[in-house]
């Protein structure tokens, strides 16, 4: 293979193949088909090599970016892999779903005078060849500490959390509520985007390590923080329990049948299969105009996986903002758009009408933007009188969501702030006012990336390590 | 894997199961419930807890055959097993001396009136159970209801057991003859429950209904089980399953309940080859909480 010495931008920034939108649209297949090999080491060829590289600060995680690039671009692929796996437990996961325009590739400096170099679909192309190489990993894990750790919750926090400390000696076990681990990796992200054998593989690698994962186990239900540290032994306790309850917009109709939010939406066709019922015995409406409200991944994520379903005749976004605030990746949108999802930009909902108790339309308001609020984003302004009804037999509300009450209804030793989340009386190590129960990821800060609850899930290992050494 | 220990049939086509699920059985209490999938193409739907025994690790959990779910569920015989138990769920009934407590039990309902009678009377309250169903042989746990409620009345529609009429009848009749009544609990079909807090609410009683909304994930992430209550959106399965009868929404409820009455019946049909089922399928006989 070659490795063209040359540097920088003469060699433009690959782009990696994917399916034709055509080809995507109705099926749930992976989008993006990933490098080869040729065409990896021709993209880390454009790599610097800065001495003092900006893009690991901009990683929440700190993956040693430029060494593993270097790696990439000789052909030493599974070496690259072992690089990331340094300080990312999930790189197949990472570089599909991290907003890596806004993390790493924003600060890369040839992206100063060009395009900047593609490190999120580096990382992915490493993850899988080493995946599909079916390299073992060669780990030796610490001494067992005999300390055990409790982790509640299999989302991106908790296995991040499992993964290292797992790896430190300690006997880990992670705790789901659902009946499948993977948090929102499984019943948020779509398959399009993450394909579920590539979750299926990472869970199963911390399970060689000899992490145990028990599912259907809600805690603050089953069993109180207290019994897990008293009676169970476990001599710290990580809660990564994520987001939780859906935000609703508070406006007339939001009861009909035929309105979702996110999360009922994603959780019905991706963890419950939905769009293959009556095989699987979750249903779902055959919806054929669906309206999503909302501008992030997760508004994207519902309005490219309500195109798929085979009822689907148009899709749209709702979006109160224009196209230059909306939060979600840039792929993203450019998928949808080439999909065929339709974007309103600049019109909010302020009622949802019905009909027989069904979803009709949605009542919008158009809008226009004034000065900049808060967010530093162009606040916008209703335009008075522009009231319209858009047709629509489904509404999704994709606005976010709040937090879940099960634990601190049960542990009134917490620190809860208005809002519901936990408060950690320690950052740096994430720890909780409560001794010895640490918290990380949504749940402390609000619905927020994978990255930055895996870079939470990593702080509070090191954190919980210390702990329990320390009191040992 | 939770396996099935016992199974009966109580009345057609409700069932009666006894499930190992010890670390659920150490923490239950009456008005709880859990959720199940029963295979990996299953849904997951809510059943109350009738029952727990934490020294054998069992759950008692009723189910009415009326959709798909329920159905296969029926089919499941002892020693088979139950791939996915959570639980228990939502906030438990609150269980204080009131006094006099009416407890209304409306056909399925009654399954999961069972308990909270129990601990009602345990802790010195006078209860008074007050069981309905269109006829005699759709009574549930009579005998258990005996055992659990100081007083039992019975109404059917048909007359075929106690009083000819309506539960919500009896319920009057108590109210008007019998002294106060400090506190009604009512669980049934959606119509049942709201004539219950229509009544109660003339003369003042707090009314508790225990809601059966669809639900997914039971645990607060979905929304799907929202309902209105005094004007503001809660959660059935976080902030329930019980609330004040006088300010929920019950249209809204029995419009949400009606969501997915075309694909049951699709799922249905499929299981059964099409042949129509004889047993009652408005949102009302929808499996419990």
């Amino acid at each position: 293979m070659t490795n063209p010495p040359k540097k920088g931008n003469r060699i433009p920034r690959q782009s990696a193949p994917e399916l034709s939108p055509e080809a995507r649209k109705k099926t749930f297949s992976e989008v993006s088909l990933g490098y080869t090999p040729a065409m990896a080491m021709l993209e880390a060829s454009r790599c610097l090599q800065c001495k003092k590289p900006k893009c690991v600060l901009g990683c929440p995680v700190h993956v040693r970016i430029p060494e593993f690039i270097r790696q990439v671009a000789e052909g030493k692929f599974l070496e690259a892999a072992r690089t990331i796996r340094e300080t990312n437990a999930l790189p197949a996961i990472t570089g599909r779903v991290c907003p890596q325009e806004d993390q790493c590739e924003k600060h890369c400096v040839i992206g100063l005078k060009g395009e900047p170099l593609a490190i999120g679909k580096l990382e992915r192309f490493v993850a899988d060849y080493e995946r599909e190489s079916g390299a073992e990993e060669d780990i030796q894990p610490a001494p067992p500490t005999d300390k055990k750790i409790a982790i509640i919750g299999a989302g991106p926090a908790g296995l991040t959390a499992a993964g290292d400390l797992a790896a430190l000696g300690h006997e880990v076990v992670i705790f789901e509520a659902l009946h499948q681990a993977g948090g929102v990796l499984f019943y948020g992200i779509p398959e399009f985007r993450l394909p579920r054998n590539i979750i299926e593989m990472e869970i199963d690698r911390l399970k060689k390590r000899g992490v145990t994962i028990k599912l259907d186990y809600v805690i603050g239900k089953i069993k109180s923080l207290d019994e897990l540290m008293i009676d169970d032994g476990f001599d710290a306790v990580f809660i990564a329990t994520g987001a939780g309850l859906p935000y609703f917009l508070g406006i007339p109709g939001e009861n009909l049948n035929g309105v979702y939010s996110a999360n009922e939406f994603l959780t019905r066709v991706n963890l419950m299969h939905a769009w293959e019922f009556p095989e699987f015995d979750t249903p779902l409406h055959a919806h054929q105009a669906i309206a999503v409200i909302g501008g992030g991944n997760t508004a994207l994520d519902a309005a490219r996986t309500a195109l798929r379903l085979p009822s689907a005749r148009r899709v749209s976004i709702i979006y109160r903002r224009s196209s230059e605030e909306m939060p979600a990746r840039h792929e993203e949108i450019r998928h949808a758009r080439e999909e065929g999802v339709a974007f309103r930009f600049l019109e909010r909902p302020v009622a949802i009408m019905g009909e027989n108790g069904w979803v009709k339309a949605v009542r919008c308001q158009k809008m226009q933007l004034g000065e900049p609020d808060a967010s530093g984003r162009r606040r916008p302004l209703p335009i008075a009188g522009s009231e319209f009804d858009f047709p629509a037999d489904a509404v999704v509300i994709a606005l976010g969501s709040g937090t879940n009450p099960l634990i601190a209804q049960d542990a009134k030793d917490l620190v809860i702030d208005p809002e519901g989340h936990i408060e950690l009386s320690d950052a740096d190590i994430q720890m909780t006012s409560k001794p010895g129960v640490f918290a990380g990821g949504d749940i402390v800060t609000g619905a927020a990336t994978v990255i930055s609850a895996m870079g939470a899930g990593k702080k509070a290992a090191r954190g919980i390590h210390d702990y329990v050494m320390r009191s040992a | 894997m939770f396996n099935v220990i016992a199974k009966d049939e109580l009345a057609p086509g409700v069932f009666r199961f006894v499930v190992e699920a010890p670390q659920i059985a150490r923490k239950a209490r009456p008005g709880q419930f859990v959720i199940l999938r029963l295979n990996e193409h299953g849904e997951r739907i809510p059943l109350t807890i009738a029952n727990h025994d934490e020294e054998r690790g069992t759950l008692t959990l009723f189910v009415q055959a009326v959709g798909k779910t329920s159905l296969d569920l029926s089919r499941l015989e002892k020693d088979q097993g139950i791939l996915d138990i959570a639980g228990p769920l939502g906030l438990p009934t609150e269980i204080e001396r009131f006094g006099t407590v009416a407890l209304v039990g409306g056909g399925f309902g009654i399954a999961a009136l069972w308990p909270i009678a129990r601990a009602l009377t345990a802790i010195g309250n006078k209860t008074i159970a007050l069981m309905g169903a269109r006829s005699k042989n759709l009574l549930l746990l009579q005998e258990e209801m005996h055992a659990a409620a100081s007083e039992v009345r019975v109404a059917t529609n048909d007359g075929s057991a106690g009083m000819r009429g309506l539960v919500t009848d009896l319920l009057d009749r108590v109210i008007r003859d019998e002294g106060p009544v400090h506190r009604v609990i009512a669980i049934g079909p959606v119509v049942m429950m709201k004539a219950v807090c229509a009544l109660t609410r003339a003369h003042n009683i707090p009314t508790r209904v225990s809601l059966n909304p669809i639900m997914i994930d039971g645990t607060g992430m979905c929304g799907a089980c929202r309902v209105m209550v005094d004007g503001k959106m809660r959660f059935t399965c976080v902030d329930g399953p019980e609330f004040d009868g006088h300010l929920v929404d019950f249209e809204g409820l029995e419009n949400r309940l009606r969501g997915y009455l075309p694909e049951e019946q699709q799922a249905r049909e499929r299981l059964t080859g099409g042949q129509e089922c004889r047993l009652d399928t408005t949102g009302a006989a929808r499996s419990q909480p």
